[in-house]
């Protein structure tokens, strides 16, 4: 389903249909996410990828106009580009150990600390949280300030454009 | 669609438990999945669903820019402060174990503060993009 939906947005011209088809992109990947056990991450998913950028999206194309250009050329150079990247990728994945191997390097390092002792020494059950919030309490932080660097981004570059029309209608 | 009586009442019902959930997600994080990323997005989307009904002037009036511009920055300076309270204490940058009686309840202290200030990043940064993209579609 998630490679019709893809097949589609693709082809698509349409930007509103585009819009719609992510949307729903996002729901199916927020399934598969349930399905990994990854509950916190298909919420955000939910959230963010299908409910708020749907919305901005929308906002965004009420400024423009709902149909793609013609591209200038064929792309045929990004598709041999994105297929070797592929290719790469696929290839670097050999290297990986096999999917949910106990003996992986990542499980043995501090993953059995976290598990073991995550309770007694933080008194969060949930791990995901302990993690988060306790031993990588920095990582979240720097999260933190990069969500807070993007909003101030944001706003320094439409609240200007604003006030210059302002001054411009004056 | 403000004058869609079935979208209105709808929304209405809707909204309160939508935020409820969130303060869920926020508070049982520490027991279930969620916390203050999910929460704060999920706040964020009801306030963005209650300005796709009734209006962007509408939800100005209740969600003002400058609440919204101040929890941007808030939830950073919470997070920080959280910090530094840690220092101040006698311990390390975020180390928590100071801050409470025991090095568990100092803890959970910590991870509470900080999973609220991120709550209130998350979701007035989210609320400032919408209001931004929204104010400028409304200009043109």
């Amino acid at each position: 389903m998630m490679v019709a939906t893809v097949t589609v947005l693709a082809r698509s011209r349409n930007l509103f249909a585009v819009i719609v088809l992510s949307g729903i992109y996002s729901f199916l990947m927020a399934t598969v996410l349930v399905a990994l056990d990854a509950v916190d991450v298909a919420m955000t998913e939910a959230a963010v990828g299908a409910g708020i950028s749907t919305v901005l999206l929308l906002g965004a194309l009420h400024l423009c106009r709902s149909d793609e250009a013609k591209p200038l050329q064929a792309p045929w150079r990004s598709l041999a580009m994105a297929v070797a990247t592929v290719g790469v990728l696929v290839y670097g994945t050999y290297g990986l150990p096999p999917f949910s191997d106990p003996q992986a390097p990542i499980h043995r390092h501090v993953a059995p600390r976290y598990l073991n002792d995550s309770v007694k020494e933080t008194g969060v059950p949930n791990v995901v949280t302990a993690v988060l919030a306790s031993y990588r309490g920095y990582d979240t932080l720097g999260e933190t300030t990069v969500v807070f660097t993007a909003g101030i981004g944001v706003i320094a570059l439409l609240r200007r454009r604003g006030k210059q029309r302002e001054k411009d209608a004056a | 669609m403000k004058d869609d009586l079935v979208l209105r009442v709808v929304t209405k019902l809707f909204i309160p438990f939508i935020l409820l959930f969130a303060l869920y997600v926020q508070f049982h994080g520490d027991f279930g999945p969620g916390g203050g990323f999910q929460a704060g997005v999920i706040i964020a989307a009801a306030i963005i669903f209650y300005a796709i009904i009734f209006g962007l002037p509408t939800t100005r009036r209740v969600v003002p820019d400058w609440l919204v511009e101040t929890m941007v920055a808030a939830g950073v300076l919470l997070y920080g402060l959280v910090g530094v309270t840690g220092i101040l204490l006698g311990g390390n940058f975020l180390d928590y174990f100071v801050l409470g009686a025991t090095p568990v309840a100092g803890q959970l202290r910590g991870i509470f503060w900080i999973e609220v200030g991120v709550a209130i990043t998350v979701s007035g940064v989210m609320l400032k993009t919408f209001y931004m993209f929204a104010a400028r579609a409304r200009d043109e």
